[in-house]
């Protein structure tokens, strides 16, 4: 099996990696096609994301009371939904580099490390409160204004000056 | 029963949570796109109001993908809650609706209890605190941590970083705090 290291290509990976979360964290600009790609190609990703809305729905997982129930450890099911969905990431993602699976592109698929900093403490404890009390996390925020709940538009908006704020100050945060 | 009163039932956590992972795959095949959805939030800043914010100063236009999967979830949202749904209220624990009733939550129809989440009650404390309080923590929560629910504890445990489980279980952790230490005296406002 190829180790990791040898299917990304590490100097693109270093060389963008200068700041600690800007790059790596969010993968900002580092999946990008090397070849070009017509704009109008990014039309799947809208289609992808009504499919993810229909399964987000469907799968009852924007409910703000499977929420609650998850966090009363009242049911399976949001562990469930959230478990098997990491399992077959898993699963899928080591296929990917054990087959080193390219693009329909043809260029190789690119995954950079995660780097560990407090943020993802003291920023992850803020979230959560925040995941109980809206009963959203960002993806759901958008599926639940489509399944009409209009005035998530509200909580939305908030969550973005929310994003805001944090690039704001976040030189002052401790990272 | 027939096709589409099938489709129209909600779908167990066994089907949905498979289709959630392969999202995955899909976006890393479909053009190397990690899988990941609060970086949206960061490109409308970007895009809207960069002010002279360094995190801002990028060319947001080079993520449009993500802009464009948080639009489609949108429309995704929308077609299925009207045209997929059987409009039957999500069947939850006994003992949660026992503990709602108690604050007068008793309408279980939407995906926000309407009883508590609507337009007038932006004017309440309540409703103040749980919807713009709320979001405005998803939004500063998440970015600090690099990532939400979809590129932390999907992507990020996929591709085994540790880092990602460390977020995972914080999201955890401020959930279980505020459900249960802090959630019961908002709700009684």
């Amino acid at each position: 099996m190829e180790k990791v290291a040898d299917i990304k290509d590490p100097v693109l990976v270093e060389e963008k990696n200068t700041d600690f979360e800007v790059r790596s964290l969010d993968a900002v600009c580092i999946n990008q096609e090397e070849v070009p790609v017509p704009k109008w190609h990014l039309i799947k990703y809208m289609l992808l994301g009504v499919l993810f809305g229909i399964i987000l729905v469907k799968s009852e997982v924007i409910s703000w009371f499977r929420i609650q129930e998850m966090f009363r450890l009242q049911s399976i099911h949001m562990f469930g939904v959230i478990g098997s969905a990491v399992v077959v990431g898993m699963i899928s993602v080591f296929l990917i580099k054990k087959f080193k699976v390219k693009t329909i592109y043809g260029e190789k698929v690119v995954l950079s490390d995660k780097k560990f900093n407090k943020g993802q403490i003291y920023g992850g404890l803020t979230f959560g409160f925040g995941w109980a009390l809206t009963g959203a996390c960002p993806g759901p925020l958008f599926a639940q204004i489509g399944s009409g709940a209009t005035v998530i538009i509200v909580t939305l908006l908030s969550a973005i000056a929310g994003t805001w704020i944090y690039g704001r100050f976040r030189e002052k945060l401790p990272h | 029963m027939s096709f589409i009163e099938w489709i129209k039932q909600p779908w167990p956590w066994y089907v949905a949570g498979p289709l959630i992972g392969l999202m995955v795959p899909t976006l890393l095949i479909l053009g190397n796109r990690t899988f990941g959805i609060s970086s949206s939030l960061r490109h409308a800043c970007a895009a809207c109001a960069p002010g002279d914010i360094a995190f801002f100063q990028y060319d947001w236009k080079k993520e449009a993908w993500n802009l464009l999967f948080v639009a489609g979830i949108i429309v995704g949202g929308f077609l299925a809650a009207s045209f997929l749904s059987n409009g039957l209220p999500v069947n939850v624990n006994p003992k949660l609706v026992e503990e709602m009733s108690g604050y007068g939550i008793t309408n279980y129809t939407g995906t926000v209890p309407t009883d508590i989440f609507n337009w007038p009650a932006l004017l309440t404390a309540r409703g103040l605190i749980m919807m713009v309080l709320g979001g405005f923590l998803v939004g500063f929560g998440t970015r600090y941590a690099g990532g939400c629910t979809s590129g932390h504890a999907i992507m990020g445990l996929s591709n085994l970083q540790w880092p990602s489980l460390v977020a995972t279980v914080s999201f955890m952790a401020g959930g279980f705090i505020m459900a249960n230490l802090v959630l019961p005296f908002i709700l009684k406002l």
